[in-house]
């Protein structure tokens, strides 16, 4: 399980991005959202060793893994969904799913891996992660990417975005099924209500602090509640002003 | 010495065919012709293919009977110690309606301090309805001081509806190369160019492409990738000329590591209102955010960085 203490970074300015944020894992499912700019992004790269904090420690399983490079992290179990997909010239997505996966992988595997992001294999196997492949069809590999891991823990930052409505159906159930019937543990970036909807605990990150976190039964009412607050100021009592 | 039929050379040709021309040890499925030091080391004609030395200059004469379908021609040149200047007259005439595989590797070898050097001209007709792929694949090896120098030539003549696609591959060892590719195509004709340079140490290499899009509807696609590591330099120089309705793409991709260095020049040149010609260029060193990405897969930078290059020339 994932365990933070007393996190923090700070851009080159001094201004605080992560403010001393300490948290300690114990569901399976955990969902992080709040308000853009409040850390959420930064926080996930610090877990994924992309950024490494100013101050503080992240222990994975009890481990210390602060001062372990992102190689050494990916090797400890630790996978990384990029926001934006990276594009390479060359390497096509079968490459890098049997990069992502350590070994060589089935036709029926990777069928099966890229069905979960809602992506046919035979059409899209051989095709190079360039520039050529629409922004949601890379968020999609970029995905794939994680899931072949089959890591302790797998980092998502907002999975959502770029992907078509049926694709995005598929990834909650994809979530669901990790969480369900294997042992990893899922940190997912999102401003979905789908997703949070599924989350076993939520964690609002807003101005580089932990503002609240539970279980999704306690976080999710208020959260949707505020969320008019914030979404239409002249709302009030269910009547727009 | 090769016990095979019709083929007699050393092994250091034996090691480069294994290199540059598909062979299996064993024998060249189709059609043949070895060159080896400004010899001939073997030739095979076939019912469709023949192939007769030429009359002027050193070289031979291919030509491939009209319909000729699938067969594959192997016309693999290689020098074998330092000392020898090569220079070879190719000439290839692709029958009407014909659709054929030409494998035209070049190894070079040198354990001397002499220059060892290969220069192939090649020239291609092809006749309407032809269809031609085009094998080149270079390598030097040895560990002599003397320069390794391959330096192609291939004109080319595409008349309509004809189609070459070429598929040429230099990986390092060769310390100094200039390829100069020209061709003219006729009505809806189409030139296919796939390059892929890599380069390290001292070596230099240059390409010239060099296209003429006169027939209405050709069609021309120049993709030129490399690699320049070490302190070894390389131009790449294109001009497409749409001289009708035609479509012209040129690019030029080059990754920079270490000290190497890369010029790229591509240039267009439009004649006629409906040419629509397009070229790129793109120059640098790796991208830190694909190491990273590979990195977070549990690769080290090292092997995040040969698996970027190892794709890029694929």
């Amino acid at each position: 399980m994932l365990e933070l203490k007393n996190l923090t970074w700070r851009l080159p300015s001094g201004e605080k991005i992560v403010d001393d944020i300490s948290y300690k894992a114990t569901q399976k499912l955990i969902v992080i959202t709040g308000p853009n700019g409040g850390g959420k992004t930064t926080l996930a790269k610090l877990i994924a060793g992309v950024e490494a904090p100013d101050s503080g420690r992240i222990l994975l399983d009890g481990e210390d893994i602060t001062d372990l490079d992102i190689t050494q992290r990916a090797q400890k179990g630790v996978a990384y969904a990029f926001q934006q997909p990276v594009r390479f010239k060359g390497l096509t997505v079968r490459d890098l799913l049997i990069l992502a996966a350590g070994e060589h992988m089935k036709e029926t595997s990777l069928c099966e891996l890229l069905g979960k992001v809602g992506l046919c294999a035979e059409e899209y196997i051989d095709r190079e992660m360039s520039t050529a492949l629409s922004g949601g069809e890379a968020k999609r590999i970029e995905i794939a990417t994680v899931l072949a891991r089959k890591a302790k823990l797998s980092v998502f930052d907002e999975p959502e975005a770029g992907i078509d409505l049926w694709s995005f159906s598929k990834l909650v159930e994809t979530f669901e099924d990790i969480r369900n019937n294997t042992d990893g543990t899922l940190v997912v970036i999102s401003h979905q209500e789908r997703i949070l909807s599924i989350a076993d605990e939520i964690i609002v990150v807003a101005n580089g602090k932990i503002r609240t976190a539970g279980p999704r039964e306690e976080i999710l009412p208020a959260l949707l509640k505020g969320e008019y607050t914030c979404s239409c100021p002249r709302r009030n009592g269910g009547v727009c002003q | 010495m090769s016990d095979i039929m019709d083929i007699n050379f050393n092994a250091v040709t034996g090691d480069l065919l294994k290199m540059i021309s598909d062979y299996d040890g064993t024998e060249f499925k189709g059609a043949y012709n070895i060159r080896q030091d400004s010899e001939c080391a073997g030739r095979k004609s076939s019912e469709n293919v023949s192939i007769e030395p030429k009359t002027d200059n050193p070289g031979i004469v291919i030509t491939v009977k009209p319909g000729t379908k699938g067969e594959t021609v192997f016309i693999p040149a290689c020098v074998t110690h330092s000392n020898v200047d090569d220079l070879v007259y190719n000439d290839f005439y692709i029958g009407e309606g014909a659709d054929v595989v030409i494998v035209a590797g070049c190894g070079v070898h040198s354990d001397g301090e002499e220059t060892a050097r290969h220069n192939g001209i090649h020239r291609f007709f092809l006749a309407k309805d032809s269809k031609v792929l085009y094998k080149e694949k270079h390598v030097g090896t040895g560990t002599g001081t003397g320069l390794k120098k391959i330096d192609p030539v291939t004109d080319c003549y595409l008349e309509e509806n004809s189609r070459l696609e070429m598929d040429t591959i230099q990986l390092g060892g060769v310390d100094r190369s200039t390829r100069n590719t020209s061709a003219v195509l006729g009505k809806n004709a189409k030139i296919i160019v796939r390059e892929r340079i890599m380069t390290d140490n001292e070596e230099v290499a240059i390409t010239n492409f060099k296209v003429k899009l006169d027939g209405e509807d050709s069609g021309a696609d120049l993709v030129s990738r490399s690699v320049a590591k070490g302190n070894s330099h390389q131009e790449f120089y294109s001009l497409v000329e749409g001289n009708n309705r035609c479509t012209g793409h040129s690019a030029c991709d080059a990754i920079l590591a270490e000290n190497g260095t890369v010029d790229a020049q591509p240039a267009l040149n439009a004649s006629h209102v409906d040419a629509a010609l397009i070229h790129e260029a793109a120059i640098g060193k790796i991208a830190g955010e694909q190491l990273m990405k590979l990195r977070t897969l549990g690769l080290t930078e090292e092997e995040a960085e040969a698996k970027i290059i190892e794709g890029f020339l694929k």
